[in-house]
């Protein structure tokens, strides 16, 4: 039985049981997306959009889905790692919800972060207008599957007409079992006029093979401001699919940051649609050695008039690693004025690591500025030489120059103690990977 | 201190420098220069060990050691200190971890303990008053979105942090308005001392008149055409570069 067919048959065991099964058109809704991934399975590299990435180790894996249980106390310590301070915190272990490591008392009226499967029976009229509002336009096996098969996810709603006290929300999603899936769907809601930082990390077991399929659906609204910070950190065993999918309404401001750092096999999706002078920045660091292989797809729409977006992805490959950057910015017919920039840049560390960048752009409107840029490079030998004048090993200087490559995505995230734990993440990465740093 | 005799270098298969002759000493300055395109920068980078050139004959000696067999980095920690004509633009590392990182290899060099945090800033905050550099300089990526002055200065500052024996400036001078000019030539005067040696590369001869070197040298094609005193620069300033190359063309052809 190939793997799809047994995701459908479990599905008729577990399907009942799945958060929301009590509203008929939630139901509804996963009973179509399963006959769509029924149908049609994972991508495959025949379709356009995957052509660079073959998923079909996914298919030969049986991933399942965990019943409810308690967390190993590993998990304790592996969330250490990742916690933040002063934040408010919703961490999801295996696909849910886990209440007890939470932290999210001294909420502002109105705001509202708890797991989805909880909102559906609290705010089922909430979710039903959101879910599969953003992520509608997206067509692929991952969608559907996620859709038919979520266990939970994290629901948030930023308040409009009111100062939110500047406190950043972290979500954690971690994978403590081997062999696991876990599949959440998030939906964030940011109100007209409200703003909000958010973190999402995801991690797991090191050295433990599973699935974690995400979809982010976010929904920003008129004249509203949402910082998302995306920290993959996934077990270098681990398949990863992470799809954030954003409406932006008139002058909704979004800033994404993905760091995408762990997995074997990963999928960052990245898709925007841009209101009336709207605005997005979309900046993402890749690393991969060994054998990873790791595949970032963007896509802004500048539907509107008068959008900006800027773009920034850069990848770090090494050993065998295989990267891919697929940037597309589509400039609808009514985008007038549209002002977009996009740059790849990677930096290529051996001869088998391999990076395939496809930057697009498609333009239907007649006054607008857009550019974009692509290097696939090595590292400058003048900077080298000149850190060699300044007394630094050659071997030094080249894991300097590496780091900092990576550094300068780094240092744009404007949260400081995020700042400081990717950083620390990021020399971890390094060392690990047996690069010198005695610079440091 | 140092010693160049008759070095041929070739870059690109391409005959450079035909010929050098160089003696310096500790506490002297000498003055190197010439046309756009006569070998200078391509001296100084093969004093300071780049790649990509090929020495095809002669020797560099310095502090009784041969000089080519070193990399860079040794060349560096043995005290040869070179200021890029054009400083390199390193985004994501910043200044004080370049100056740290820089300061501390040498220091391992000598058998010193690394500076702790606290007297590490002290001797930077220290140094940075000699260039007149602003502070917050410290913290940005290095040399990125500094202006041609500040990149200069940081070269100087780098110089004055690392203490080197041979100072190697390659047209630090060159686009500096007179106040840049002054700080660099400040910088340069406060570093002169017995044991330390310093080859000015430079273009024009308005370094010098803030800088008195002790010899000046007049590169053309390759060779030096012609050495004399702080004099020399005066009377290049006057006449250009014209009746040297002159001179050496009629010498070659006889
Ligand atoms: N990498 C290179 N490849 C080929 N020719 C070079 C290279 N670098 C310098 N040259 C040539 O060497 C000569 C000397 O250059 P350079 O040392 O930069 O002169 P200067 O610093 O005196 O202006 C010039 O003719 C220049 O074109
Ligand atoms: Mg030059």
């Amino acid at each position: 039985m190939s793997a799809v067919s047994q995701y459908v048959e479990e599905y008729r065991t577990i399907g009942a049981a799945l958060p929301g099964g009590h509203l008929p058109w939630l139901r509804e809704l996963r009973e179509r997306a399963l006959t769509q991934f029924s149908a049609g399975g994972f991508p495959s590299p025949r379709e356009e959009e995957w052509k660079y990435t073959n998923i079909s180790t996914i298919e030969k894996k049986r991933f399942r889905p965990l019943p409810i249980s308690e967390p190993s106390a590993a998990v304790e310590s592996w969330l250490k790692n990742y916690e933040l301070e002063d934040v408010w915190r919703l961490v999801l272990v295996d696909g849910r919800v886990a209440a007890d490591r939470c932290r999210l008392d001294g909420m502002p009226d109105g705001m509202i972060v708890c797991g989805l499967a909880e909102a559906l029976t609290k705010y089922p009229n909430l979710v039903q207008s959101h879910l599969g509002l953003a992520a509608g336009r997206e067509n692929h096996g991952f969608i559907h599957f996620n859709t038919a098969f979520f266990s939970d996810g994290a629901f948030v709603r930023a308040p409009g007409g009111q100062a939110l006290p500047k406190k950043p929300l972290q979500i954690i999603y971690l994978n403590s079992r081997p062999e696991s899936l876990a599949t959440v769907r998030n939906l964030i809601i940011v109100e007209p006029n409200a703003a909000l930082e958010l973190v999402e990390t995801y991690a797991g077991a090191d050295e433990q093979s599973y699935l974690s399929a995400a979809v982010t659906e976010v929904s920003i609204g008129e004249n509203a401001a949402l910082d998302l910070y995306k920290l993959q950190s996934e077990s270098t065993k681990a398949f990863h699919f992470g799809g954030t999918y954003v409406q932006q309404a008139r002058s909704a401001r979004f800033r994404h940051y993905n760091f995408s750092f762990g997995g074997l096999l990963v999928r960052n999706e990245v898709h925007t649609e841009l209101g009336h002078a709207a605005e997005c920045l979309l900046y993402g660091l890749f690393l991969a050695f060994g054998r990873q292989h790791v595949d970032n797809h963007t896509l802004i729409h500048h539907a509107q008039p008068f959008g900006i977006s800027r773009e920034i992805y850069k990848g770090i490959l090494d050993q065998r690693a295989r990267g891919v950057f697929q940037g597309r910015i589509v400039v609808h017919q009514d985008a007038q004025k549209t002002d977009a920039e996009m740059s790849n840049r990677n930096l290529l560390l051996s001869e088998n690591a391999e990076i395939d960048t496809k930057p697009q752009l498609e333009i239907y409107a007649d006054d607008v500025k857009c550019g974009h840029g692509v290097t696939v490079g090595q590292l400058d030998e003048n900077s080298v030489f000149f850190l060699q004048t300044r007394g630094i090993e050659e071997q030094a200087a080249r894991t300097m120059l590496t780091f900092a490559f990576a550094n300068e995505m780094v240092d744009r995230i404007r949260l400081d103690g995020l700042r400081g734990s990717v950083q620390a993440q990021l020399l971890a990465l390094f060392s690990k990977a047996n690069l010198h740093q005695e610079w440091l | 201190m140092l010693t160049i005799e008759n070095l041929h270098v070739r870059v690109d298969g391409k005959a450079i420098l035909q010929g050098i002759n160089l003696e310096v000493k500790a506490g002297e300055v000498h003055a190197i220069m010439g046309p756009n395109g006569s070998g200078k920068s391509t001296l100084s980078h093969v004093l300071a060990g780049r790649e990509g050139y090929e020495v095809t004959s002669g020797s560099v000696t310095y502090a009784g050691k041969n000089l080519l067999d070193m990399p860079p980095e040794q060349r560096a920690r043995e005290g040869v200190f070179l200021a890029f004509q054009y400083p390199v633009e390193i985004p994501g590392v910043s200044n004080i971890y370049l100056l740290k990182a820089a300061l501390n290899a040498m220091r391992r060099h000598r058998g010193q303990s690394e500076l702790d945090a606290l007297d590490f800033l002290q001797l930077i905050k220290e140094k940075i008053k000699l260039v007149e550099m602003d502070e917050q300089l410290l913290y940005r990526s290095v040399n990125q979105g500094f202006s041609g002055g500040e990149k200069k200065r940081n070269e100087i500052l780098q110089m004055a942090v690392l203490e080197p024996r041979l100072c190697i400036l390659d047209e630090t001078d060159s686009g500096l308005d007179i106040d840049a000019l002054k700080v660099v030539a400040d910088g340069v005067n406060s570093l002169r001392t017995n044991d330390r040696a310093f080859i000015l590369v430079t273009h024009y001869q308005r370094l010098l008149n803030y800088v008195r070197p002790d010899y000046v040298h007049v590169l053309v094609h390759g060779k030096i055409a012609k050495s004399g005193d702080a004099d020399l620069a005066l009377e290049l300033e006057e006449k250009g570069y014209g009746w040297i190359e002159r001179q050496t063309a009629a010498e070659d052809a006889a």
